[in-house]
C-alpha cells in the first residue's frame, strides 16, 4: 500500500484507516479493514476485487448508506469535511448533490413506480430550490446530455418502460443532476450486455473528460477500469493490497493476486483461442457425427392479444439453422432480445418452434411421444443464468443434485444416489461438506457448480448453458468457464453455449454463431471468426469487449457503436442490423441478405462482406 | 389506466354469472326443502305451495325462470317470510349492513395503515412492541367476545352509548358495531403495513433515494410508501368478505336489523330465493371491492397497468 499524499493534487476525497464491520448474531463481521484512498479533481480510480473484497462497502460507509448493524471507523474526508460521524442532515446536503452515486442494476436502483422524470426533477428542486417546471427542463437537458434517443417522451415514462441501457443512463443523469464534485459508480454495468456495457463506460469517460469532476469507478471487471480509470485500487478481504497508475498496475502488478485478477480477466488474444484441447477446429469442418441440428426453426409469439382483431406476432427467432457435432461447443452470442435464450429453449422444446425441425441423433424432438421424449431429456441437459434463482430455496444441495435421478433412475437405491451424488460433487469441485447445505448459504459461484452438478448428475450427452456466468464476477467467471472446458473434454459432451459476451464464449467453443433480432448474422470456426470478422455486428461485439489493456482500450471505447437493438415487434425491413450498421447503404434496406457460405465452414448475412 | 379498468369491469358480469350458476347448484343440493319443516301441510296443500314457487319443475327450468326474473332485477318471493319478496327483505336490511361494514372498514384503513407506518418508522422501539401486541390481540379476539366487552366499558359502566339496538338517523348506535367490527380488520392491515413497509426500506431504491439526500420525510412518503401499501391493499377484499360475515355476529350482539341474520337464517330453512339473494348480493359487493382494490393496485404500482 503507497502512502498517498500529493499535497499539490485538488484532493476531492480521502478515505484514511477507514475500517467497517458489521454486528450480526455470530459477533463482529469485518468488511473493510483500514482503507485508505484518496481521488483529485478530474481523476478517476478505479476500485477492483472480487465480490465480497470490500469495495462497494467502503464507499457505501463515508456515504452513511449502510444498514444499522455497520460500525464504522477511522476517516473520511470530502473536500477537507469529515463525512464519519456527520448528521443525516449535513449528509443530505451532500449526497446527491455535491457527490453523486451510480449503482448496480438500474432496475431495482431506481423507484418502480415514479416516472424518470420526476425521480430526476425531484433531485434538482431538492437541491437547488427551484421550481418543479425547472426542475423537469434541466431533467431534458440532463438526459440530453448523457444521450438518451427521445429525453421528452423518456421524462414520462416509468423505469421499467425503459431498456437496461437507458436505465442507467438516467441514473448517471439522476447523479449529475446537480453538478457533483464526487461521481461515485458502483458496478454501473455489471448487469448489462456488453455492448450496452462499453456505451456506459464510454459515457463515463467522456463525462470525466468533459466536466472535470473526481469519479470512482467500483468493478470486478479489469476492463472496464482500463478505458476510464486513472489509478487504480485492487482490493481483497476488505484490505487495499495494490494501488498506482493503471498502467503500472494492469501491466506489472506487483502484488500475486493483482496478477491473478490480470491474467483471468477476459481477453481477445487471437492464440489464446481455441483452448489446446479443442484445436480440432481448423479452417476443415470436424469430421464427427452431427449430433443436434436444427432445421429452419422460427419461434413466434401472439402479443397484445384483442378481443377482435388478429393479435401481433413478435418473431423471436426467424429461420435459425445449424448443426452441432458429437463432442463439439458451439457458441451463441448476441445481445438481450437477439433470440438466444429462446433458442436454447426451442432445442429442448422446452417452447415449440412455430416451424421448422430440432433433431437429435436421428429423433425429431417436436414429433416425439411426451414419455419418449422425458426419456430422452436424460441426455439434454441445461445450467441457467441465475444461480440462486434456479436452486430450490427449500432443499438442501444433496437434495438438489440427486432430484433428476428420482426421475429418470427410480431405480436407485438411497445409498446409491448418495454415492452418485457425492461422485458429482466432487466432479464440479464443491466440497461435500456443502451436501448439507442450502443455496443460499452458498456464494454465486457455488450455486452455478450445484446447478452444473445438477446437470451432469445424468450423464448428458449435451450442455446447454445459458448466460451461465453473466451473474458471476471475473474470478469466478473464469473458474466456471475452466471446469465446462474440463467437463467437456473428459465426457465428450457437446456443448452449447450462450453468452452476450464473445470473449467468454472464445475460451470454451469451437464454433461461434452471432444472432441479432432472432436472426443469424454469423457462422465460424471461433479461430477465424475473432481473427477477421466478417459481419459488421460481429464487429461491433467484438469492439465492445472491454479489455484489460489501459493502452488500448480508451481508444477502443472512443469507438464504440451507439444504438440499440429495435423492438423485435417492429424489426427493420430488410437487414434486421442496417439501423446501427455504420456501413448500411440503400440495398440493405430493401433486401434480406442470403445466408451466404464462405469457405467452406463460414457463413454470413451481410450485402457487403466482401468489401469490407 | 382507463382501459385496464373497463377491461376490469367487463371481467365483473362472467364472474357474477359464474357466481349465480354455482350457487343455485349448490342451494339445491342441500337436503330437504322449504316447508318440510310444517308437518301439518297434506300433500295436496304442499303440491300446490310447490306449484305456486314453480319447484315442482325440472332444476333446468327453474333455473331459466330464475335467470330471467334477476336480469329484472327480481330476486323473487321469500319462502319462509312470506309476506315479502327478496328484494324487500334486502332493501330494508341491506342499508344497515353495508352503512356499518363501509364504515367498519374505513375506520380499520384510518387506524391501521397510520399505526404500520409507524411502527415500521420507529421499528423495535416502545410504540413498535405496543402495536405489535395490541395487533396480535386484536386479532385473536373474537368478535363475540370484544363486542359484549365494548358494551359493557362504553355503555353499561361509562354509559357513554347505548348497549344495543338501532334508531335511523342516530349514529351513537353505530359507534360500538362498527368498533367491534374494525378492530381485526385495523389490526391486520397494521401488521401487514408495517412488515411490507420494512421490507420495501432494504430495497435497492431507497438506497438510492437516500444516495440522492432527499431526506428521510420524502424517502418514506414519496418513494417507499406506495409500494408498501401493496399487500394491504389486496387484503381490502378479504377484509370485506371478514366484515360481511362478521356482521352476523355483531349484528346479533347489537341487536341490528342488518341481512347478517337472513344468510343463516335462510340456509336453515331452505328459503331458496333469499339465499340467493344474499350470496348474489355480498358476491357482488365482493368482487366490486376487489376491483377497487386492483384498481389501486394498478396505481399504486405501474407494471401491473402494463400486463
Amino acid at each position: 500500500m503507497s502512502a498517498e499524499h500529493l499535497p499539490e493534487r485538488a484532493e476531492v476525497l480521502r478515505l484514511a484507516q477507514l475500517s467497517v464491520s458489521f454486528r450480526t448474531a455470530t459477533g463482529l463481521v469485518s468488511a473493510a479493514q483500514e482503507v485508505t484512498l484518496s481521488v483529485a479533481r478530474g481523476e478517476c480510480l478505479g476500485v477492483v476485487g472480487a465480490s465480497g473484497a470490500g469495495k462497494s462497502v467502503s464507499f457505501l460507509a463515508l456515504l452513511g448508506l449502510l444498514p444499522p448493524n455497520a460500525y464504522v471507523q477511522g476517516s473520511a474526508q470530502f473536500c477537507g469535511a469529515e463525512l464519519l460521524g456527520a448528521a443525516a442532515r449535513a449528509l443530505d446536503r451532500l449526497r446527491g448533490a455535491s457527490i453523486g452515486m451510480v449503482f448496480q442494476d438500474p432496475m431495482t436502483s431506481l423507484t418502480p413506480h415514479l416516472t424518470i422524470g420526476k425521480q430526476i426533477a425531484e433531485v434538482v428542486v431538492r437541491h437547488r430550490g427551484v421550481s418543479w417546471a425547472a426542475g423537469r427542463a434541466r431533467g431534458e437537458a440532463l438526459l440530453t446530455r448523457v444521450h438518451v434517443t427521445d429525453p421528452g417522451r423518456r421524462m414520462g415514462q416509468y423505469p421499467h418502460e425503459l431498456s437496461g441501457g437507458m436505465r442507467q443512463r438516467a441514473m448517471i443523469a439522476i447523479a449529475l443532476a446537480c453538478e457533483p464534485q464526487l461521481l461515485i459508480a458502483d458496478e454501473p454495468t455489471t448487469s448489462l450486455d456488453v455492448t450496452i456495457q462499453a456505451q456506459i463506460l464510454a459515457l463515463l469517460a467522456e463525462l470525466k473528460r468533459e466536466q472535470g469532476m473526481a469519479m470512482v469507478l467500483i468493478t470486478h471487471d479489469l476492463g472496464a477500469v482500463a478505458g476510464v480509470a486513472d489509478r487504480v485500487a485492487v482490493m481483497r478481504g476488505g484490505r487495499v493490497i495494490e494501488t498506482g497508475p493503471v498502467g503500472v498496475v494492469l501491466k506489472r502488478p506487483r502484488d500475486p493476486y493483482t496478477r491473478a485478477l490480470v491474467d483471468c480477466a477476459p481477453q481477445l488474444a487471437p492464440e489464446r483461442a481455441p483452448m489446446p484441447d479443442t484445436a480440432l477446429a481448423g479452417s476443415e469442418p470436424p469430421l464427427r457425427a452431427v449430433a443436434l441440428s436444427l432445421t429452419d426453426v422460427s419461434v413466434e409469439f401472439p402479443v397484445g392479444a384483442r378481443w377482435f382483431g388478429r393479435a401481433a406476432r413478435l418473431s423471436a427467432l426467424r429461420q435459425v439453422s445449424l448443426e452441432l457435432a458429437a463432442g463439439e461447443s458451439l457458441g451463441v452470442v448476441g445481445e438481450s432480445g437477439s433470440g438466444k435464450s429462446t433458442l436454447v429453449r426451442a432445442t429442448l422444446q422446452l417452447l415449440r418452434p412455430t416451424t421448422g425441425r430440432v433433431v437429435w441423433m436421428g429423433a425429431a424432438l417436436g414429433e416425439l411421444p411426451a414419455g419418449e421424449l422425458r426419456a430422452l431429456r436424460k441426455d439434454l441437459q441445461i445450467i441457467f443464468q441465475d444461480p440462486l434463482g434456479s436452486l430450490d430455496p427449500r432443499l438442501t444441495v444433496g437434495e438438489i443434485v440427486a432430484e433428476p435421478l428420482l426421475v429418470q433412475a427410480p431405480q436407485l437405491t438411497a445409498t446409491a444416489r448418495a454415492a452418485e451424488t457425492a461422485a458429482v460433487l466432487e466432479r464440479v469441485g464443491l466440497p461435500a461438506r456443502l451436501t448439507g447445505r442450502y443455496p443460499h448459504e452458498l456464494s454465486g459461484g457455488e450455486c452455478q457448480r450445484v446447478g452444473i452438478a445438477r446437470a451432469m448428475i445424468l450423464k448428458p450427452r449435451l450442455l446447454v448453458c445459458d448466460e451461465p456466468v453473466s451473474a458471476l464476477d471475473t474470478p469466478t467467471q473464469q473458474q466456471i468457464v475452466s471446469l465446462l472446458a474440463d467437463l467437456k473434454r473428459e465426457s465428450g459432451l457437446s456443448l452449447l453455449f450462450v453468452s452476450h459476451n464473445l470473449a467468454l464464449v472464445q475460451r470454451l467453443c469451437e464454433r461461434v454463431l452471432v444472432l441479432y433480432l432472432g436472426r443469424m448474422m454469423e457462422l465460424g470456426p471461433a479461430s477465424q471468426l475473432y481473427a477477421q470478422p466478417l459481419h459488421p455486428y460481429t464487429r461491433e461485439l467484438l469492439g465492445a469487449v472491454p479489455i484489460p489493456d489501459p493502452e488500448l482500450q480508451p481508444a477502443r471505447l472512443s469507438r464504440v457503436l451507439a444504438g440499440e437493438p429495435p423492438s423485435p415487434l417492429n424489426p427493420p425491413s430488410g437487414c434486421a442490423y442496417r439501423t446501427r450498421c455504420p456501413h448500411a447503404i440503400p440495398v440493405c434496406r430493401e433486401k434480406v441478405p442470403a445466408w451466404e457460405a464462405v469457405d467452406g465452414a463460414r457463413r454470413v448475412a451481410c450485402h457487403r462482406w466482401r468489401e469490407l | 389506466m382507463l382501459r385496464y379498468a373497463l377491461r376490469r369491469i367487463g371481467g365483473l358480469i362472467p364472474t357474477l354469472f359464474v357466481i349465480v350458476t354455482l350457487s343455485f347448484c349448490v342451494v339445491r343440493l342441500a337436503p330437504g326443502g322449504p316447508f318440510d319443516q310444517e308437518q301439518t301441510l297434506t300433500p295436496l296443500v304442499r303440491a300446490n305451495l310447490d306449484r305456486l314457487y314453480g319447484l315442482d319443475q325440472p332444476l333446468s327450468v327453474q333455473y331459466g325462470h330464475y335467470l330471467r326474473g334477476l336480469l329484472h332485477g327480481d330476486f323473487g318471493p321469500s319462502l319462509s317470510q312470506r309476506d315479502f319478496t327478496v328484494s324487500e327483505l334486502i332493501a330494508q336490511g341491506l342499508p344497515v349492513s353495508v352503512v356499518i361494514g363501509l364504515c367498519a372498514i374505513l375506520l380499520a384503513l384510518l387506524i391501521g395503515i397510520p399505526a404500520g407506518i409507524a411502527a415500521a418508522t420507529w421499528r423495535n422501539q416502545g410504540a413498535d412492541h405496543g402495536l405489535t401486541v395490541f395487533a396480535a390481540l386484536a386479532v385473536a379476539l373474537p368478535s363475540f367476545v370484544t363486542g359484549p366487552l365494548f358494551a359493557l366499558v362504553f355503555a353499561l359502566t361509562l354509559h357513554w352509548l347505548p348497549v344495543a339496538g338501532w334508531e335511523p338517523g342516530a349514529p351513537r348506535y353505530l359507534v360500538l358495531p362498527v368498533l367491534t367490527l374494525a378492530l381485526p380488520v385495523a389490526a391486520h392491515l397494521a401488521r401487514l403495513t408495517r412488515v411490507s413497509l420494512l421490507e420495501v426500506l432494504r430495497s435497492p431504491w431507497i438506497r438510492s433515494a437516500r444516495a440522492r439526500g432527499l431526506g428521510g420525510a420524502r424517502v418514506l412518503w414519496r418513494h417507499a410508501l406506495r409500494p408498501a401499501l401493496l399487500p394491504a391493499v389486496s387484503y381490502l377484499g378479504p377484509a370485506l368478505a371478514y366484515v360481511v360475515t362478521g356482521s352476523l355476529v355483531v349484528e346479533t350482539v347489537f341487536g341490528l336489523p342488518g341481512t347478517g341474520r337472513y344468510l343463516v337464517q335462510g340456509a336453515i330453512d331452505r328459503d331458496y330465493p333469499l339465499v340467493m339473494g344474499m350470496i348474489i348480493v355480498y358476491g357482488a359487493l365482493l368482487l366490486i371491492f376487489n376491483l377497487v382494490a386492483d384498481l389501486l393496485y394498478g396505481w399504486l404500482d405501474p407494471r401491473v397497468r402494463h400486463e
